[in-house]
């Protein structure tokens, strides 16, 4: 590859000893390697984790679970631990937990329920009110833990349990109130349009590749460290093989009787969840207010010296937290077409922390992201899924999904100790 | 007591505070201190366990203000209410719990609190050629890349990363607390290297240090604290490790200690009784 080696320019300013050396392509993969022998490994471990057990179900399964219809089925499964394992990632950055965004999800739900139904709101300001209920939560969930500091295992504990009684009361015992708005019930059992999916997907992928390449462009022009070219580029086109192969494979033909009813495209939910990731990961990583969660996370007391308003992000990251539980708990509505009083419950919450703790996300704090949540998320569905097919009991499914979780919990417990030991964050 | 009283036609020193006093209830941390900090040299502040020297610093800092006292700053005198109101005119502590986030890299740190940005957005690059300029500047070149986590670096540079996010904002008086009590050998060598440098690129610079090595290698000026006191400031050239141990033991030295400037002989037979 004959780039024109900028990191000759004697202007270039320099990084501590003349100019950068650009690392070439198995310069860069050695260093890969390097960081995730000294412990730092990301999502690696629950990549590694999917394709594993999906190889396993693709086996055992050939008919039924590579199928276009379980694949979709997968999603529309899956959006709902995987958006509230999104505001869980913010949570555990600054190393607390909050374990109410379950039912906080209920009772959002179950406020958009009682709003559409009861109230008769127009869709959008049952959604806003459904929204605005888990912002108010997290509110006084962050107020609790930041101001008066009260611990968030704690607080959130108790907030679990009154929550559930909320919900009870907003439905009432054994009650169920059925959903018939076609906009909140189109998310969870509508599909886009093919055609539309096709250009969202090429759109989103040229988006990335356009960004990724000005910012690495950009980067070289400076004179900054960069990842060779080939790297940058197998990045782009491993992206867009994943959107467009996810988009060919929804956008195939997966109703069971094709002449009654034609049932192809994108689920609508997956579109939402994606702006929800790209939103959340745009404020984690290219703003201030990110760099201060993992800030705080890291190390509180040198965030306080620096003039950062530590309790402020902590409120903050409870309340994106319960406002995707908000989300979270619309889907679910959406989903089963009804809110019943065991809304967010069950294994909804342990299975958003074992989402965001099997992608990678640390208990201790500081260490996350959001791929994290839906890499995590995509691990739990498909281990709830494949199960499914194959016939096990849920009681063997919860087993294994348990193990799953304590598995990547000692990955992160002894990834934190290796890298102690070798000196890397 | 002995006030350095240099009336001269010199720019006025950097930092100057005349009988600063700090109770916390009953207990008297501070009664008196006066202290001066010159740019381009390096004021060493010693004094045994409990002579107030973290409470000195932290009061300059805006930490806890001054209850009583003077405090001129460039000349004029000012009142320093919280750290921010510090940094602002320029004055920057490098603690000795470091304050570096682990999980961050060496950029983010030195930009922690004060991030460049462009928009909404951090502007990655500026912070990055910036951060490369001052650890170029102050001939930092251990550091393999300014983007690793500060968890995989050594103490020196552990250190070198807070000194480095200390002169980054045009500061001019730079408090470093005791910078090289966990450094071995060769690493608080380069310490004290880069603290020189920092003062012959024309900042105050105040060391607090128990190490009367590191004190006679940079310092241009020793600062005693006894009892919440002030014993005295000398001039490094002045005087001798006997005479500054005798005067952070007992508060006052065998001989007397003259005002800076005036100079004493010093004492050369106890050269090699140092403490750690």
């Amino acid at each position: 590859m004959s780039t024109p080696t900028v990191s000759t320019r004697s202007d270039a300013p320099s990084l501590l000893s003349g100019e950068v050396e650009q690392p070439t392509f198995t310069e860069a993969l050695q260093n890969y390697v390097r960081k995730v022998r000294g412990g730092d490994m990301g999502s690696l471990p629950a990549i590694l984790a999917l394709t594993v057990l999906a190889g396993v179900f693709v086996v055992l399964k050939p008919e039924t679970f590579p199928s276009a219809l379980n694949i979709a089925n997968l999603f529309q499964q899956g959006a709902v631990v995987v958006t509230i394992a999104m505001g869980l990632v913010f949570v555990l950055l600054i190393g607390e937990i909050d374990l109410s965004a379950g039912f906080a999800s209920g009772v959002c739900g179950a406020i958009l329920a009682v709003t559409l139904t009861s109230i008769g709101w127009p869709w959008y300001v049952a959604v806003l009110a459904a929204v605005l209920t888990g912002v108010v939560i997290g509110l006084v969930i962050g107020l609790l833990v930041a101001k008066i500091g009260i611990p968030s295992f704690v607080t959130t504990l108790g907030a679990f349990l009154a929550f559930q009684g909320v919900v009870l009361l907003i439905i009432g015992t054994g009650g169920n109130i059925s959903l018939t708005n076609p906009v909140i019930l189109a998310i969870q059992n509508k599909n886009i349009p093919p055609a539309i999916g096709w250009a969202l997907g090429g759109l989103a992928v040229a988006a990335y590749g356009f960004a990724t390449i000005r910012t690495w462009s950009s980067r070289r022009r400076q004179g900054l460290l960069s990842a060779p070219r080939a790297m940058v580029i197998t990045k782009v086109v491993a992206m867009a093989l994943v959107v467009l192969g996810g988009v060919l494979v929804l956008n195939q033909e997966r109703s069971v009787n094709p002449a009654i009813t034609s049932l192809r495209g994108v689920p609508i939910v997956v579109p939402i969840i994606v702006v929800l990731a790209l939103g959340l990961g745009f404020l984690l990583t290219r703003t201030a207010f990110g760099r201060h969660i993992y800030a705080v996370g890291g190390n509180a007391e040198a965030t306080r010296r620096a003039g950062i308003p530590v309790a402020r992000i902590r409120v903050t990251c409870f309340i994106i937290c319960s406002s995707m539980a908000a989300f979270a708990g619309i889907f679910a509505a959406s989903r089963a077409t009804s809110v019943d009083p065991n809304a967010g419950g069950s294994n909804v919450l342990l299975y958003a922390v074992g989402a965001a703790v099997i992608g990678g996300t640390s208990l201790f704090g500081g260490k996350g992201r959001i791929t994290d949540a839906l890499i995590g998320g995509a691990v739990i569905a498909v281990i709830d899924n494949g199960m499914g097919l194959l016939g096990y009991s849920a009681g063997i499914k919860f087993v294994v999904t348990g193990l799953v979780l304590i598995a990547a919990a000692a990955v992160d417990a002894l990834s934190r100790r290796r890298a102690r030991t070798t000196g890397r964050g | 007591m002995t006030t350095p009283a240099q009336s001269d036609l010199a720019p006025p020193p950097t930092l100057e505070v005349r009988g600063g006093r700090k109770n916390f209830g009953a207990v008297h941390a501070l009664r008196g201190v006066d202290i001066v900090a010159r740019a381009g040299e390096v004021t060493a502040l010693v004094g045994d366990n409990g002579a107030g020297k973290s409470t000195l610093i932290k009061c300059i800092a805006g930490i806890f203000p001054f209850d009583a006292g003077e405090v001129r700053y460039e000349g004029e005198t000012v009142h320093i209410s919280d750290p921010g109101a510090a940094n602002d005119i320029g004055i920057e502590v490098v603690y000795q719990d470091l304050a570096l986030c682990d999980n961050l890299d060496i950029v983010h740190n030195m930009f922690l609190g004060r991030e460049l940005r462009k928009g909404f957005r951090l502007d990655e690059a500026a912070m990055e050629t910036r951060a490369a300029e001052v650890l170029a500047s102050l001939s930092v070149r251990t550091v393999r890349s300014i983007r690793q986590h500060v968890a995989s670096l050594s103490g020196g540079q552990r250190q070198t990363v807070a000194i480095a996010r200390a002169v980054l904002w045009n500061s001019k008086l730079v408090i470093l607390d005791e910078p090289t009590a966990a450094l071995g050998v060769a690493q608080t060598e380069q310490v004290l290297q880069l603290v020189r440098r920092l003062a012959d690129a024309g900042l105050a610079v105040v060391l607090v240090s128990h190490n009367m090595n590191d004190v006679f290698e940079v310092a241009d000026s020793i600062s005693v604290l006894y009892l919440g006191q002030t014993a005295a400031q000398v001039r490094t050239a002045d005087t001798s490790r006997a005479e500054v141990i005798e005067l952070i033991t007992s508060g006052s030295a065998v001989a007397p200690v003259g005002a800076p400037g005036t100079a004493q002989p010093a004492t050369d037979n106890a050269n090699g009784s140092t403490t750690a």
